[in-house]
């Protein structure tokens, strides 16, 4: 096994697509030069300017640019550097892209890959810094991937590509230098959740840079005797609903958390449908854990203390589960 | 021309009577642009089009019965009755899309340009002077030169956005005006004759397939409202009576007749068998079942 970073496994889960397929190509601001994360690096050198694009600053049109390419029989991946700026082209991924088979009746499909970088803490300030993953939910015909793992970045990416619809894929720009063990760059289907951590006492489920925080805070509940068990979703349209209710059915006690703001955030429906599908099984309500209603401050301070971290995960689950520490 | 001209005088009977569901945008005066572009174009060239657009389906070849039968919501329509009149598609005759965002779906064309570019197509493109103020429009002209994409921007101006005339939206009286600022090719021609459409349609096809886009601008009217129901008021009758004047379905037949390409009676013939074609596609349109609540949720996901 090898160890890689999420970034570094995530270009070469691309490079792979881009050699099996032809079809199969880049576009965006500054991906020919890398990105700023160096997501696309020296893939121009490999593939070329026709199959590494880059575009002007013109988000929404270029996600139209994606959108008339899927449609017309290439599979691009359309790198939005920020996942703020994907604001400057819902109107194409919402009204053009993600209705484009249902308004047709079947006769065109829109094999679009969207790469996003979402995510606070990097001090960068409310405009660099939002994960606004809850927004691609509302939008039937649209699949969103939220990676947590250097395997799911490559695996959940290739699944996108070989995918007929529009996929959203929500990287964590916190995530891009963490390294792990890869045992193999592969396709991780769309829809199926990971137990990242098994345990009998309380059901937390989280997403992205939060799986870690999940994780640790159950390694701090463990030294306490609470077994947790931490469930990424790995894509949350579509949502593998039965690993949650079959954990939640075991544990009886459930946890939501993630890092953008509570409100209508992905916390919200995984709650009610937890609660839908299990309020027999449960003790207690799902508890559910987000940002304030606020934006991503910059100020290191400030954006530690917005962030959902492992103490208060850990926190959350002593008071569901009625035993504080 | 008189084909869409009696189709969409049938659409209008069936809303007036309360026939027919929905918002519904007429392309009546305005029919040379569709049939003056469409004959030009060759099999695997693509067309967008607007939210104004049973004009455009039809001229490049759909079947009157099955566009009908979208726009009544039934089981034959050509999306199965999931676009309805703002969103038709009809792949089969190289219309990809038509949209009800103004301007939403001219970036969409250059997508397909480039992946259609190493084969010959063309895309050609249908919007209004409306959406030459969004910005789609302006990014769209800056990167279907940049990339030498063979885009044809073929706008239609009718001198309203909606209600409002151009003058309220833009000091810029011409849209062609925009392409010399992208370096892209442009002509602005008389949109109700439809020979002089072709010939500048042709022309900017030669082009595009050459490898560059063009933007055509057909100046026109629309001699209905902005949606059927829209009395549009905010026209005074000088102006309307003005246009009427320039019929582009009645113009090509005076032409024909007076270059004696055709009788009188050949026109009067084309223009009954127009009506008869019109009237069959509504009734077979009606016969067509509405498709059943199980179909909500069908081709969501592929």
């Amino acid at each position: 096994m090898a160890e890689r970073t999420y970034l570094a496994a995530l270009r070469e889960g691309l490079a792979m697509e881009m050699r099996r397929d032809a079809r199969v190509l880049v576009l965006g601001e500054d991906v020919a030069e890398g990105g700023p994360f160096g997501a696309t690096k020296d893939l121009v050198t490999e593939f070329g300017p026709r199959r590494v694009v880059d575009t002007p600053i013109s988000e929404g049109t270029v996600m139209g640019i994606a959108t008339g390419m899927a449609q017309a029989g290439l599979r691009p991946v359309f790198e939005v550097m920020f996942i703020d700026f994907l604001t400057l082209a819902i109107d194409q991924l919402a009204n053009q892209a993600a209705k484009a088979r249902y308004m047709s009746g079947g006769q065109l499909s829109c094999p679009l890959v969207v790469r996003t970088a979402a995510g606070a803490g990097r001090r960068y300030g409310a405009q660099h810094s939002q994960s606004l993953e809850a927004w691609l939910l509302h939008l039937p015909g649209v699949k969103v991937a939220v990676p947590a793992t250097a395997a799911d970045a490559a695996g959940l990416l290739m699944s996108a590509i070989r995918d007929d619809d529009p996929v959203v894929v929500v990287e964590h720009k916190i995530l891009y230098y963490r390294k792990e063990e890869v045992a193999e760059i592969a396709p991780v289907p769309l829809g199926r959740a990971a137990v990242r951590r098994p345990g009998r006492d309380v059901t937390i489920v989280a997403t992205a840079r939060t799986v870690h925080e999940a994780l640790a805070a159950a390694d701090d509940l463990a030294r306490d005797g609470i077994e947790a068990e931490v469930i990424d979703p790995r894509t949350l349209v579509p949502l593998d609903l039965d690993t949650i209710v079959g954990s939640v059915r075991r544990t009886r006690a459930c946890l939501v958390a993630h890092e953008a703001p509570l409100r209508g955030g992905i916390g919200a429906e995984l709650a009610a449908l937890v609660q839908e599908h299990a309020i027999d099984q449960l003790d207690a309500a799902v508890a559910r854990l987000g940002a304030p209603d606020a934006p991503v401050p910059a100020a290191p301070a400030l954006e530690d203390a917005y962030i959902v971290g492992h103490d208060r995960i850990a926190t959350a689950v002593r008071g569901l589960i009625g035993r504080p520490a | 021309m008189a084909l869409i001209r009696a189709f969409e005088e049938t659409v209008s009977a069936e809303i007036r009577d309360g026939r027919m569901p929905g918002l519904v945008h007429l392309s009546i005066g305005q029919e040379a642009t569709a049939v003056g572009v469409a004959d030009v174009l060759r099999d695997g060239d693509r067309v967008y089009s607007g939210h104004r657009a049973h004009g455009h389906a039809l001229a490049l070849g759909a079947e009157p019965w099955r566009v009908m039968a979208e726009l009544l919501g039934r089981r034959d329509g050509l999306c199965r009755g999931k676009s309805g009149s703002m969103h038709l598609v009809d792949v089969a005759h190289g219309l990809m899309g038509a949209t009800g965002v103004v301007g939403g779906n001219i970036p969409l064309a250059l997508g397909t340009a480039f992946a259609l570019a190493p084969s010959g197509a063309v895309v050609v493109v249908f919007f209004g002077d409306g959406a030459a103020q969004s910005g789609y429009f302006h990014e769209s002209l800056n990167i279907a030169s940049l990339w030498h994409l063979p885009v044809i921007f073929l706008c239609e101006n009718n001198g309203y956005a909606e209600f409002t005339p151009r003058s309220a939206h833009t000091v810029v009286e011409r849209v062609a005006r925009h392409a010399e600022t992208y370096g892209i090719a442009s002509s602005t021609v008389d949109g109700n004759d439809v020979l002089a459409v072709r010939a500048a349609a042709a022309d900017a096809v030669a082009r595009a397939r050459a490898g560059a886009p063009v933007l055509v601008e057909c100046l026109t009217y629309r001699m209905r409202g902005h949606y059927e129901g829209d009395p549009a008021g905010y026209r005074d009758t000088a102006e309307v009576r003005e246009w009427r004047e320039k019929d582009p379905v009645a113009r090509l037949g005076r032409l024909a007749t007076e270059r004696g390409w055709l009788s009188a009676a050949d026109v009067a013939g084309i223009e009954h068998d127009a009506r008869a074609a019109a009237a069959d596609a509504l009734a077979r349109a009606h016969r067509s079942p509405e498709p059943g609540p199980d179909e909500v949720i069908g081709d969501v996901h592929g």
